[in-house]
């Protein structure tokens, strides 16, 4: 129970942060593809009887790689839609060869948090460091060509290279998150969190704090009601972020009509969305 | 004749009922996806297909659960989906990607919670995710049908003002087209496209027809019409290419495990979507050979390839 409580903070520290980036650069589908096409190198490892993790890591990439490349020259969408497919389609290939059993497909796709060993702590700290201080370092380059793209270019900040970097800390990411949420679930932790914690302020830093600690909120609630209901902990994860985003959008509507009726401008921020 | 058809069709291919019922489903299904593919792409949301897709996994294993047909859970939950990402706001660009991951992630919840519920009595996880073609039952086939119809008829009946939303929205709201109803009508032929292409390969695998063969045919020609046909030509094609190949597959390594349909339906689309590329490569590269080879910025402004 300790080790589901550290390993489930420490992801929703990280899927915080991300989550962030990926909300104010409108890249949704892309942390949904990435974990998602992943999935397939998981039960790929599980085939080779290798440690899931590499597999989780190496289809991440090479998705977050495919998808950066291909989407220079192709429509961004489609072929974050077609890499995604793809991968799932190899995931369905090494299914068939597979002798694992349901239940164990089940906690690939939809997390296991609660069954987590301390031997599997360490590299999801490791990784999550590393997605951290990539953050921090790239923070400005990054912040600046996901606001304002043609500045950044101007500026010498390449909006390619930038995007790769982003796709990669989406896939150390995703190959930490998985185990704890599953690939189908991370992303509504990735989304659901920033996103709400835009509907409250719009400056950066107060947005990320507020981001990660919706983040926890919502893993630490639904390990809590999982651990009593005995229920999975990827319905109570989903079900409680999309909650925070009602909220957050019910909060923000609120401050428009109270400024509409005092009479005050509408904040840019919650204008828009 | 057959000697030279042998090595391609193993032997019983053609009296298999199920090969039957599958080449039917199929290719009606491909013939849909196509069809809503060509606006899917154009509009840019290939996102929403893929989330519609998704959010059948609930329905799928929702239908499990209370004992009827997949389609319908497919179906009923893909159109909830479809309204609800509608309501929250699909239609402003800049909301648009996080409504859909909003509603997606809530869905998907849902969905851990039935098959939790299912896996405990069923393996009903991995056919709906990835979809059984094979294992089709006949009596699917008239629903299939009827909805096929009903797309189809949306398609046609909005194909102008569908085509001129898709293009420039502010031009057709212009014109007096009701952009929005138009926009949610096209999201419920998209959710109906969806879930009869969950039905064929699988949920977390559907887009792949819907969005696939749409985006070959776009970078092949301009031309909606000729989109329209050639990315219903790319679908029917990889289909029935997928249905062989897996009956094939029977015979290969590792003994005793067929590959999947779906495998094979969504390999080839994406090798169709990078050939689609080529032709446009050579002419670029022709231009440039004939412009004295100045430089790579010839082709599409930069604006242009991100939308």
């Amino acid at each position: 129970m300790v080790n589901a409580w550290t390993e489930a903070t420490i992801v929703a520290v990280v899927a915080g942060v991300v989550g962030f980036f990926t909300v104010l650069r409108g890249s949704a589908f892309v942390a949904h593809a990435v974990p998602n096409g992943a999935f397939a190198g998981a039960v790929g490892a599980s085939l080779l009887s290798i440690s899931t993790l590499i597999g989780l890591g190496a289809f991440a990439l090479f998705g977050a790689l495919t998808i950066g490349v291909l989407g220079r020259r192709g429509r961004h969408d489609v072929v974050t839609a077609l890499a995604l497919v793809f991968m799932l389609g190899l995931g369905a290939l090494f299914l068939g060869f597979t002798v694992e059993y349901a239940s164990e497909i089940y906690s690939l796709l939809f997390g296991e948090v609660l069954g987590i060993s301390s031997t599997e702590l360490a590299p999801t700290a490791g990784l999550a460091v590393v997605c951290i201080l990539a953050i921090v370092v790239l923070y400005r380059p990054l912040m600046l060509s996901s606001v304002l793209p043609e500045a950044g270019e101007a500026r010498g900040v390449s909006a390619f290279r930038m995007e790769l970097c982003f796709l990669v800390v989406v896939a150390l990411a995703t190959t930490m998150t998985v185990p704890v949420v599953g690939t189908l679930l991370i992303f509504s932790l990735m989304i659901g969190a920033p996103a709400a914690a835009r509907s409250f302020t719009d400056r950066p830093l107060p947005a990320i704090a507020l981001s990660v600690t919706i983040a926890l909120m919502i893993v630490w609630v639904a390990i809590a009601v999982s651990y009593t209901t005995n229920y999975p902990v990827g319905f109570f994860v989903g079900m409680t972020s999309a909650l925070s985003y009602a909220l957050g959008r019910g909060w923000a509507a609120w401050r428009r009509s109270r400024s509409a009726r005092l009479g005050r401008p509408v904040p840019e921020v919650l204008s828009g969305t | 004749m057959n000697r030279f058809l042998a090595p391609v069709f193993a032997p019983g291919f053609f009296e298999s009922s199920t090969v039957h019922t599958a080449l039917i489903v199929g290719t009606l299904v491909a013939i849909v996806a196509g069809t809503v593919g060509v606006f899917t792409v154009l509009r840019g949301q290939s996102f929403a297909g893929e989330a519609l897709g998704d959010i059948g996994t609930t329905g799928g294993s929702g239908a499990f659960l209370v004992g009827v047909g997949l389609l319908w859970g497919f179906l009923i939950f893909s159109i909830a989906a479809a309204a609800a990402m509608e309501l929250i706001g699909i239609q402003r660009p800049r909301g648009r990607d996080l409504a859909t991951g909003i509603v997606l992630g809530a869905a998907l919840g849902l969905a851990a919670l039935f098959l939790y519920f299912d896996t405990t009595t069923t393996g009903a996880t991995i056919t709906i995710l990835f979809g059984s073609l094979s294992a089709l039952a006949s009596s699917t086939i008239p629903l299939v049908i009827l909805l096929s119809a009903i797309v189809l008829g949306i398609a046609a009946t909005l194909y102008r003002p569908l085509l001129l939303g898709s293009v420039s929205a502010e031009l057709a709201a212009a014109r007096g087209i009701p952009v929005r109803a138009v926009g949610a009508l096209y999201l419920l032929a998209l959710a109906i496209a969806v879930a009869l292409a969950s039905q064929s390969i699988g949920t977390i695998l559907s887009t792949a027809l819907v969005v696939g063969p749409a985006a070959a045919a776009l970078r092949l020609t301009r031309r909606p019409v000729t989109a329209i046909l050639t990315a219903v030509l790319i679908g029917i094609g990889a289909t029935w290419l997928g249905i062989v190949l897996a009956y094939d597959s029977y015979s290969w390594p590792p003994v005793g495990h067929g590959w999947s349909v779906s495998f094979f339906v969504v390999t080839i689309v994406f090798v169709a979507y990078l050939l689609s590329g080529v032709p446009r490569q050579w002419r670029t590269r022709g231009r440039e050979r004939a412009a004295g080879g100045a430089g790579s910025t010839i082709g599409e402004p930069r604006a242009a390839r991100e939308r």
